[in-house]
C-alpha cells in the first residue's frame, strides 16, 4: 500500500517536475513547480518527518514561490516562442544520459546506505519529529543556531542595500 | 502511522474535485451568450490601458524578499514553541538572542526606509 502510494506520488512528481521545464509559459512552469513542491513534501510525510513536510509547503511552496513569481514579473518573462537549438537538445541528452548511468552504476555497485544513526521511525513516532529537531537544534547546536539569525542580518541588509535605489 | 494524515489527503482530494467540478460543470451546463462587450477585459470596471505584462518595479521584490527572511525566522519559532516548557529559561535567552539579532535587522530595514512605498 505504501509503496504503491509512494509509486503515485513519485510519478506526479516527476511528470509536474517534466511540466516545469517544458511549459512555454513561465507562470504555468511556476504552478507546475507549486505541485513539485508538495509532492516532495508528501515524499517527506512518508519518510516520517512532518515538520520537514510542513516547512517544505510553508517556505517553498509560501515564500519562495512568490519570489519566483516576483522574478517573472520584475523580468517580464514573456512566452517562450520558438524551438529551441538543435546543440542544447544534444548536449542535455548527453548530459542527462550520464547522469542516469552514474545515477544506475551507483545503485548497482556501492552500498548507499551508510552508518545507521541513533534516531529512527520507532524514536520519532514516539517523541515526535518537530521536538527531534527542536532539541538537536536548541540543545547541541545552540551556536550554528545563532548564527543563523547573523547569516539572516545579512541577508536583510543586502536585500536593502541591493533593492534601494538611495542608502 | 500514515492514517493520521488522511485528513489532509482527503482535504486535499476535496480540493482538487471542486476545482475540476465547477470548471467542468460550469463549461457543460453553464450558458455561454458571448457578445464583444462580455469578452472585453476589465478591471475594477475601469477600460484597461495597456498591456498587464509589464516589467513591474524591483519594490516589489524587497517586499517579497524580506518577507521570506522573517519567514525563515519564524520557521525557526515553530520547533522551539513545541519545546518551549522543556527548555525552560534558558530557551527564552537563545531566542532571546536570536530575536535581537534580527531585530537590529528590521531596524536598519525601517530606518532606511524600505518599508516605504516612494
Amino acid at each position: 500500500m505504501e509503496t504503491f502510494f509512494f509509486m503515485i506520488v513519485a510519478a506526479v512528481a516527476v511528470l509536474a517536475s517534466i511540466l516545469v521545464i517544458t511549459c512555454k509559459n513561465p507562470i504555468n512552469s511556476a504552478l507546475s513547480l507549486i505541485l513539485t513542491f508538495f509532492c516532495l513534501a508528501t515524499l517527506y510525510v512518508t519518510l516520517d518527518a512532518p515538520f520537514m513536510a510542513a516547512i517544505q509547503v510553508l517556505v517553498y511552496a509560501g515564500a519562495i514561490m512568490v519570489l519566483i513569481v516576483f522574478v517573472i514579473m520584475l523580468l517580464n518573462v514573456r512566452t517562450e516562442s520558438g524551438r529551441r537549438s538543435s546543440h542544447s537538445v544534444l548536449f542535455g541528452s548527453l548530459i542527462g544520459l550520464f547522469t542516469l548511468f552514474q545515477l544506475f552504476y551507483l545503485f548497482n555497485r556501492s552500498s548507499l546506505t551508510g552508518q545507521k544513526g541513533t534516531i529512527d521511525s520507532a524514536l520519532i513516532n514516539k517523541v515526535g519529529h518537530t521536538e527531534l529537531i527542536g532539541k538537536a537544534l536548541y540543545t547541541d547546536f545552540l551556536l550554528p543556531f545563532e548564527v543563523t539569525s547573523i547569516l539572516l542580518l545579512v541577508a536583510i541588509i543586502g536585500a536593502v542595500v541591493l533593492t534601494k535605489k538611495k542608502i | 502511522m500514515l492514517g493520521a494524515y488522511l485528513p489532509i489527503l482527503v482535504l486535499v482530494a476535496i480540493a482538487v474535485i471542486f476545482g475540476l467540478c465547477s470548471l467542468v460543470f460550469s463549461s457543460l451546463i453553464g450558458q455561454k451568450k458571448p457578445s464583444v462587450v462580455k469578452l472585453a477585459p476589465y478591471e475594477c470596471g475601469c477600460e484597461p490601458v495597456g498591456s498587464a505584462r509589464e516589467r513591474f518595479s524591483v519594490k516589489f521584490y524587497i517586499i517579497a524578499m524580506l518577507f521570506i527572511l522573517f519567514d525563515i525566522e519564524a520557521v525557526f519559532l515553530y520547533p522551539w514553541s513545541v519545546l518551549f516548557k522543556r527548555l525552560g529559561m534558558f530557551g527564552v535567552m537563545e531566542m532571546g538572542v536570536f530575536i535581537v539579532i534580527l531585530f537590529v535587522g528590521y531596524i536598519y530595514v525601517w530606518k532606511k526606509g524600505a518599508l516605504e512605498w516612494e
